[in-house]
This record gives structure tokens, sequence and C-alpha cells, in this order.
């Protein structure tokens, strides 16, 4: 498996768009520090940057990936190699590639601008952290998915759909029923409802140092006190690396099963 | 009349008044002086005569003083109140106490007990005293023109039932209260019925409940004060006429937690202060003709949230700097105005004509605020891409915030006050 990561890897790093994406997270974010002088407001722009565009971008990316690679990958499965490792190998490739894209990307503008003497320092490794985790955990959605459907277009449009659901319709409903049950104290289901979805939990955990003033108020306490503390972290820990794991599983079995 | 009988009234009447003012008598205090005991020196002193207290623990009770005189510490006495007393209690005008330490005052349900009390008393100065574990500290009734000056005053307050507040004033005219540090109280400076009176160059930390707290009190000045961390900020309830001039409101978090708490004010002003990291700036309620003007309002959790009470308030040329909401209220119409601000979140603005004022206006009050006031767990969407688009449709035809709550000439850079928020 270490040998398909490698070679998975190291095509996809001289590839035209691992580049492009790199270029476009170091032009965004030298562009965001540019034209804010606030680091505060900085770190809001690459916050908004980061939860919406790196699981959209990790499921195109990946989509197209697993598609273009298709016959590749079919050749390969002609040799005596296990199936899993091939797959698992491809994946991690690519998921390492687009975060290192991201990681490169953002860090170098940031560092140059200042942000190791910042007081926001802790909440910027929190967003390359959550990054990460969702560049790994969108890009094992979609390959799943791709793997799933053979008709492109079908996959593309459900790896898509499944991008609109998480980073918006999702949203939309934890509204719905914090109004429905408006009478009771929703406070647990919030926070249980974040829990379940990767991008509001990298979100909420990237806000709880950036709006820790307003948080203070209201019941915000109560969300500060689950994801600001040691009793949330882990909890929110395994809930990201469930979300790469699981898809990762599926992908794996499906795989297995799939008539090639 | 010639010139030279003048002269003469002037010197009778100089013969006449020298008996009224005596002798100044000098009456030392110590383990080594003519005094053991500041209460029998206090007993034995004359109108005007000066108590001079050298270093060392006076154990006495209450000390009252009935008589006009001075009581100066040299070299740091400390007074005790051994926790059950109240300690000095002045009842004549013209009374100066300066340089003492007093130290643990008795707590009482039924009466408060305090440090040093005024009662009724004119022309006094209580000056660079420090109070250590007191129940009340300072506390004046029914004074005038009393000058409270560069005390330290520190509590160890952990509830509000049972704790007192550092200064405390009840129908008081007059009163400067000036450079005192005072922290871990229940309110650190509390006013009730004081009229025409001066707040300045205090530091207030730590307390439990307001740093500063107003009831009932007209035409005072607020000026150039530090609040830090107390439990609920500031509060100015029921009073008018109050200028609020170049404090600073830090760190003033929590559920109930304001910078400012304006209840039922009136023709007040609100200018040169900074609100840093509040939870909330000003909370404004039953507000009327008030300017708020040249403030900082930085990194609050909502910078303003001024309730449909309030009426002719005016908001002008006030920084608003990464707060998580500008401004909010429950109301859907507004009867304030808010023209000629700073807003770090207004990103649609541009300026053709290039003179510093943005040729859109600025709608300040976004829906996702309105929508924590119903229902406070979609806090937990803050930030999100949804909320986002909400917003900005309202913001593009306003259903539920008020149509006219708008800035319309919101400026292009941030203003630069005389003082600097420090906040780049």
């Amino acid at each position: 498996m270490r040998k398909f990561i490698k070679y998975s890897f190291s095509d996809l790093v001289r590839s035209y768009w691992t580049i492009i994406y790199f270029l476009f997270f170091a032009i965004i974010s030298s562009a965001i520090l540019y034209f804010s002088a606030d680091m505060t407001k900085s770190i809001v722009s690459i916050m908004n940057v980061v939860i919406v565009l790196i699981p959209l971008v990790s499921i195109i990316f990946s989509t197209i990936y697993y598609y273009n690679s298709r016959e590749f990958t079919e050749l390969l499965l002609a040799q005596p190699i296990k199936r899993s490792s091939l797959i698992l190998g491809q994946y991690t490739g690519l998921a390492l590639s687009l975060s290192l894209s991201f990681l490169a990307g953002v860090s170098i503008p940031f560092i140059a601008g200042g942000i190791l003497a910042s007081e926001h320092f802790l909440d910027f490794l929190l967003i390359l952290l959550a990054g990460t985790c969702l560049s790994f955990s969108m890009s094992a959605i979609a390959y799943m998915t791709a793997l799933r459907h053979e008709n492109k277009i079908l996959g593309f449009g459900i790896s898509l759909f499944i991008w609109f659901f998480l980073a918006v319709l999702y949203d939309g409903l934890i509204m719905l029923l914090l109004v429905l049950f408006r009478e009771y104290p929703t406070n647990s289901l919030a926070i249980v409802m974040t829990l379940l979805n990767p991008i509001d939990l990298s979100r909420v955990s990237i806000m709880l140092g950036l709006d820790i003033s307003a948080l203070m108020g209201y019941t915000g306490a109560v969300f500060l006190k689950f994801f600001g503390t040691m009793r949330g972290l882990p909890i929110s820990l395994l809930s990201m690396l469930l979300w790469i794991l699981v898809p990762a599983y599926f992908m794996v079995r499906i795989a297995n099963k799939k008539d090639f | 009349m010639p010139s030279v009988n003048m002269n003469r009234l002037f010197y009778i009447l100089i013969l006449l008044m020298s008996p009224l003012q005596g002798h100044s008598t000098l009456l030392e205090v110590g383990s080594d002086k003519d005094f053991r005991t500041i209460m029998e020196a206090v007993g034995l002193a004359g109108k005007g005569d000066t108590i001079l207290i050298h270093s060392g623990l006076y154990r006495e009770g209450s000390i009252d003083i009935r008589t006009p005189m001075v009581i100066l510490g040299i070299d740091d006495p400390v007074i005790d109140g051994e926790s059950t007393y109240e300690i000095m209690r002045i009842y004549a005008d013209s009374v100066t106490v300066k340089g003492i330490t007093f130290k643990d005052v008795g707590i009482s349900y039924v009466e408060d007990r305090s440090a040093i009390r005024l009662i009724k008393s004119k022309h006094s100065v209580v000056e660079s005293n420090k109070l250590v574990n007191a129940f009340f500290g300072i506390y004046l009734e029914h004074c005038r023109d009393i000058l409270v000056r560069d005390n330290t005053i520190q509590g160890n307050a952990r509830m509000e039932s049972n704790s007192g507040n550092a200064i405390h004033l009840w129908y008081c005219k007059e009163i400067q209260i000036e450079g005192n540090y005072a922290e871990g109280h229940r309110d650190g400076i509390y006013l009730e019925f004081v009229d025409n009176s001066v707040v300045k160059d205090n530091t207030i930390k730590n307390n439990l409940r307001y740093g500063l707290h107003f009831m009932f009190s007209d035409n005072d000045l607020y000026l150039n004060n530090r609040f830090e961390h107390n439990g609920a900020g500031v509060a100015v309830m029921f009073s008018k006429y109050i200028q609020m001039e170049q404090n600073d409101f830090i760190n003033n978090w929590g559920s109930s937690a304001y910078g400012l708490l304006l209840k039922e004010i009136t023709d007040s002003e609100i200018s040169n202060n900074r609100f840093t990291r509040n939870t909330t700036g000003i909370y404004a309620e039953g507000v009327n003709r008030t300017n708020i003007h040249h403030n900082d309002f930085s990194r609050n959790g909502w910078a303003l949230n001024i309730l449909g009470s309030c009426s002719d308030i005016n908001v002008h040329g006030n920084n608003f700097l990464y707060n998580s909401f500008d401004v909010s209220t429950n109301s859907s119409r507004n009867y304030n105005t808010y023209d000629g601000n700073f807003w770090s979140d207004n990103t649609n603005a541009y300026d053709l004509d290039r003179d510093g004022v943005s040729d859109v206006p600025y709608r300040p009050v976004k829906l996702f605020s309105y929508m924590i006031g119903y229902m406070q767990s979609s806090t937990i969407l803050m930030r999100s891409l949804l909320v986002d688009l909400v917003n900005y449709a309202e913001k593009v035809a306003p259903v539920i915030t008020p149509h006219n709550l708008i800035d319309n000439k919101p400026l292009m850079r941030r203003i630069e006050h005389d003082r600097d928020s420090g906040i780049k």
C-alpha cells in the first residue's frame, strides 16, 4: 500500500491541478492579509474559505481523479495485488496531496504575515487541522461515491449534493429543528447535530476562538463549555476521525465487491 | 466713605474671626506618644486639631468623630475592625482622613457596616487610605462636597448576598471620586440619589456585580475610568444628564454582562469610550435623547443592543471593529439615527466621489441577531454559510429588521480618535 500512496502522491504533486490549488490558497491568503490590516478579520475570512471551499474542491477533485485514473486502476488490478491496498493507497495519496497544497498555500503567507506572534496563533492551528481533516474526509466521501457509481454524471451529482447538503442544507435542518422544538431546551440537540456534520464541527471549533465574547452570553456558554474544553475535544476529534474512517471503510467494501 | 475706614473694618473683622480659628493643636497617637489610643485623642481634640497616628495596630471598636479635625496616618498605621465593628464614623464637617489602613470590617445582614462612614458631613476629604477586607468600604450618606481620592479598596467578596460595595454613596451632592482602585466587592462604586458629582480616573476590577452602579443620579460626569472583568459591567439606571467620557470597558463577560447597561436614561452623552471584548458593549432600554459618539467598539459579542423602547439616540462617528454583531434590536421599528460611523463589516462600501463616505448606505442589523434572540441555541449556527445567505437576503430586502435602521453615510476609513483603541 505504501508504494501506491507514494506513486499516487508523487503523480499528483507534480500535476497541474495540485499546483493551481496551492497557488489558489497562496494567492487568496495573501490577498486576505493584504486587504485587511487586522488579523482577526483575516482569520475569519480564511475560515470561511476553509469550511466552504475545501470540502467542495476536495469532492470535485477526488471525483475527477478517480474517473480519470479508472483505466489505469483497471490495468493495475490485472496484476496480483490487493484491491483494498490499491484503492486506499490512491485515496491516501490524493488526500495527502490536497492537504499539502492547502497547508503550504495557507501557511506561507500567514507566517510571512506574522501569525506566529499573533494572539490568533491557536485559532490558525485549528484552521489548519480542520482543513486537513476536511480534505481527508471529503475526498473519502467522493472516492466512495465515485467507486459506487459507474455513471460519471450521477457520481458527480451525488458528490456535489453531499457537499451542498453538509455545507448548507444541514444547517437549515438544524435551524428548522431548533424552531420546531423552541419550547424545549435544545442545546444538547444543537451540540449533537453539530457533531454529526464534519463541516459544522470544523466551523464551531474555529468559531469558539473568534466569537468568544458573544458566546459568553446566552446559551453560547454551554457550547463553549462543550467544544472549548477537554471534555468535548476527544469527542470532536473522534467524530472527525469517524468521518474519515467510515467512508474509507465503505470505499474498501465497495471496491472489493465491485465488478471492474 | 474714604478707603481708610474700609481698611479698619477689615482689620476688625480679622480680629473678630481669630478666636474662631483658634490654635490648631497636634495630638500624636502611638505606642510611645502622648496618646496610646485613637479614641483618647479624638475625645480631647478640638475643632481643627490634627491627630497624627503613628504606625502600629489599633483595635478600638468603632471610632466616632464629631468635631472637624484632620486625622493623618504616619508610616502606615492599621486600624482593625476585628471582623466585628464598623471602624470609623464621621458626623462632623471638614474632616480629613488620610494615609491609614483599615482592615476587617464586620459583616452584618442588618446594618451596612463600613470602614469609613460619613454621615451628613460637608467639605471632608478621604484620601490615600487602604481598605482591606471591608464589608462596605467608604460609605457616604447625606453628604455634600466630599473628596474621595486615591484610596485602594481590596475586598474578597464571594457572593452578592453577603458582600458590600467598595464606595457607596446615598443622597449626596457634589462629590468627587478620583483615582481610586476598587476590587473584590459587590459593586465597585455605587451611587444612589447622587447629583452633580464626578467619578474620575478610577480603576475598578473583578467586582461581583457592577463596576459602577448609578441609580436616580442626575447631572453627573464619569470620566477616564477603567472597568475590567466585573460580573456585569457598568449600570446606569433612572438618571438624566449624565456624561460618560473616555472610559474603558474591558472583558465584561457573561450571560448578563454588559460593558454599559443603560436603563431609563435621558439627555446623556456617551463619548470617546472604548468597549473591548464585552459580551454586550452597550445595552440600552428606555433611553431617550442620548448621543453616542466617537467610541470604539472592538471585538464585542454585541456592540450595541438598542431595544425598541429607545428613541432619539444618535449614534455617530463611532468605530465598530470586528464585533460578532454590530447592532441588534428587538423591534421592527427604529426611532434612532446611526449615520456616519465606520463599520468593519461593511464590505460593500465604495466611494467614487472620494469624499470618505461610502456611496451606498449600510444596514448594521443582521437578521441572524434576531434569530439568536428568538431561539438562543441557534448561536451554534454562527458564521455558517446558510446564515450568511439569510443575512444577505434580508439585507437586500429587509422584512424583519427595521427598514430605516440604516447608516446613510458609512465612513470608508476608521476614525482616528484622540484615544486610539490600540487594536489594529
